[in-house]
């Protein structure tokens, strides 16, 4: 059984310089009961697939069904099935946490006793009983999502969607919102969320479909992306002055592209034959008399995965190339 | 429910948010307040002098009906802002992904802010009849003017939300809000008579809509000086009717356009 599905799903954008193709051709699949993860950079065409799939946008060509019906042709009965939980939490700050949710429990037609009723539970669930009569503008970034992702929550969802739930929280809000959502997944409801967290989609997704530019480039997974990267990777960190030699030395025994840290002093080199290949590494280092600051094997991470598809890294921080240089005038909002 | 009774359901589930949410900012109705009461006095003091009004009345009773119209289309700027603050914050995608009624949204701020309307319109009223206004009609007629005051800025909120539906930040909704609203009013006889214009401006003073709700306003409140013989423009001679075509206009052109703008603006 399949709760998403997007066939072929194109956006176009107007913009100053003409047109933004904000999705080119998005195909997806999501069965019943799992979680996918569309992982890929700011502007990669994430949200405005959730908003596609969310009856909040019509696409320009393609076609999507939730829940087994078109958004398109009937988006009020896709809304009646889906939670939308979004990048900005659309909570009401004057409104307190209970009258939050029991105002959506109405606009759902659950009646005043069921909304109110709904409204306790999801308090009581989401830890923020002791919050609840406060208005929200008192509430910590992390309680906000919370209090937006109960929200998305009131009419008892099969199918729910998470656009970039964690970005901007502190780390200790980021793991308990991972937990909500794991619970959630347990109770049988079907997740389609998106993130630019490489850590989030390999902990919270079934399958992950890595999109970059309009595109779904490609898909499986976490295991699977990673096991088609082949082997693992010898990472090395050297003294200053030393980056490359370094280099030179591990040229002759990557079987793929190095990747080069200028700041970190890092160079990652995909290997076949593992601790054969740490070995000669160490060799072929104190043979040239390259000081080596920390060497190690592990396992190609989706960064790696990231980095091969698209040639540059998922995550700004992680340095490399400027991504989502491409205007991204659906993930920013007037 | 039917789809009728979900949409009345889902208005009055909005308004009691956007009244909620004026609730819990005093301030901001202080100001609304202080603000109505402040052009009452200025007006009433400063230009009470100044200005020669027909028939030689007083003119705190002449500027009554001008300023009561004047406050209640400022407020239209409020629902420009509220608009435009929610569209940028995702509230609206929360109420577009939800199987509710889409025209709700719009009601639902539309009857919160008559609602902040009528509390102005209250304070500027007892600040009128402290400084010498009185009505010289039935009560029925008081009544009536009342209610056109309603109407007619339930018919102009929804100009507010279709500006502040389509500006893209609050920012620019402070000001798109507000700015054309002061030729509006002041090219009108809210103010000054209409016979005090040159004579190109008094057409279009005339055919403003304002003109027409402050001559039918101060008909119904009986501020009108006996003998007083309004000027030769239709609208001018058949107030009450124009000012009612005025407001059932507006709205059939701004309803439709704001339910239509807010279907598309999160879609930009």
């Amino acid at each position: 059984m399949t709760a998403i599905s997007a066939e072929g799903l194109v956006k176009v954008f107007p913009s100053r310089s003409g047109e933004v193709r904000a999705l080119d051709g998005v195909d997806l699949e999501v069965p019943v009961g799992s979680v996918l993860g569309l992982l890929g950079p700011n502007g990669a065409g994430k949200t405005t697939t959730v908003r596609i799939l969310t009856t909040l946008l019509a696409p320009d060509a393609g076609h999507a069904r939730v829940n087994g019906v078109d958004v398109v042709a009937d988006p009020q009965s896709v809304r009646r099935s889906i939670g939308l939980s979004g990048q900005y939490a659309a909570v009401d700050e004057y409104l307190t946490g209970r009258e939050n949710l029991t105002m959506i429990g109405r606009l759902y037609h659950l009646g005043g006793t069921r909304a109110r009723a709904r409204a306790a539970e999801l308090l009581e669930q989401f830890d923020l009983t002791a919050a609840a009569d406060r208005p929200a503008k008192t509430y910590s970034g992390g309680m906000r999502r919370r209090l937006d992702l109960a929200g998305a929550l009131v009419a008892g969802p099969p199918i729910i969607f998470l656009d970039e739930p964690t970005t901007g929280l502190d780390p200790r809000s980021r793991l308990g919102l991972w937990d909500v959502i794991e619970d959630l997944v347990r109770e049988g409801t079907t997740v389609l969320l998106t993130t630019q967290y490489l850590d989030e989609a390999d902990k919270l997704a079934d399958s992950i479909a890595v999109v970059d530019r309009g595109r779904v480039i490609a898909r499986g997974t976490s295991d699977e992306l990673k096991a088609q990267m082949g082997g693992e990777r010898l990472a090395v960190t050297v003294g200053p002055g030393h980056l490359g030699a370094a280099r030179e030395a591990l040229a002759g025994l990557a079987n793929g592209e190095l990747d080069v840290d200028e700041h970190a002093r890092t160079v990652v080199a995909p290997v076949a034959g593992g601790s054969t290949a740490l070995l000669d590494a160490v060799r072929r280092f104190d043979e040239s008399g390259i000081e080596v600051l920390d060497i190690g094997l592990r396992r190609p991470t989706l960064d790696d995965v990231f980095l091969q598809l698209t040639g540059h890294h998922a995550e700004p921080t992680a340095g490399g190339p400027e991504v989502g240089t491409a205007p991204s005038a659906q993930e920013v909002r007037p | 429910m039917s789809d009728i009774a979900q949409s009345l359901s889902d208005t009055g589930t909005i308004t009691w948010r956007n009244i909620t949410r004026l609730r819990r900012q005093p301030d901001s109705i202080f100001f609304g307040i202080v603000q109505s009461v402040m052009f009452v006095l200025l007006f009433a003091f400063v230009f009470g002098g100044a200005i020669q009004v027909p028939g030689g009345e007083d003119y705190t009773e002449y500027l009554m009906g001008g300023i009561f119209v004047q406050t209640v289309a400022f407020t239209c700027a409020t629902t420009c802002i509220a608009m435009a603050d929610d569209l940028s914050r995702g509230v609206f995608d929360r109420f577009r992904s939800l199987p509710m009624s889409r025209s709700a949204v719009l009601a639902g701020r539309t009857f919160a802010d008559l609602a902040f309307a009528g509390v102005t319109t209250g304070a500027m009223a007892v600040t009128g009849l402290l400084v010498g206004w009185s009505t010289h009609s039935t009560a029925l007629e008081v009544l009536a003017g009342f209610a056109l005051l309603a109407l007619f800025a339930y018919a102009f909120l929804w100009i507010g939300a279709v500006i502040g539906l389509s500006v893209r930040s609050v920012e620019v909704a402070q000001t798109a809000g507000l700015i054309w609203l002061f030729p509006l009013t002041f090219m009108s006889n809210a103010f000054v008579p209409l016979e005090s214009m040159p004579s190109w401006l008094q057409p279009v003073a005339a055919w403003n809509p304002i003109s027409s709700v402050v001559a039918a306003v101060r008909d119904l409140f009986g501020n009108v000086p006996a003998g007083y013989a309004a000027p030769e423009y239709w609208p001018l001679q058949n107030p009450l009717l124009a000012s009612v075509l005025w407001c059932l206009v507006i709205l059939a052109l701004f309803v439709p356009m704001g339910v239509l703008r807010y279907r598309r603006a999160a879609s930009r």
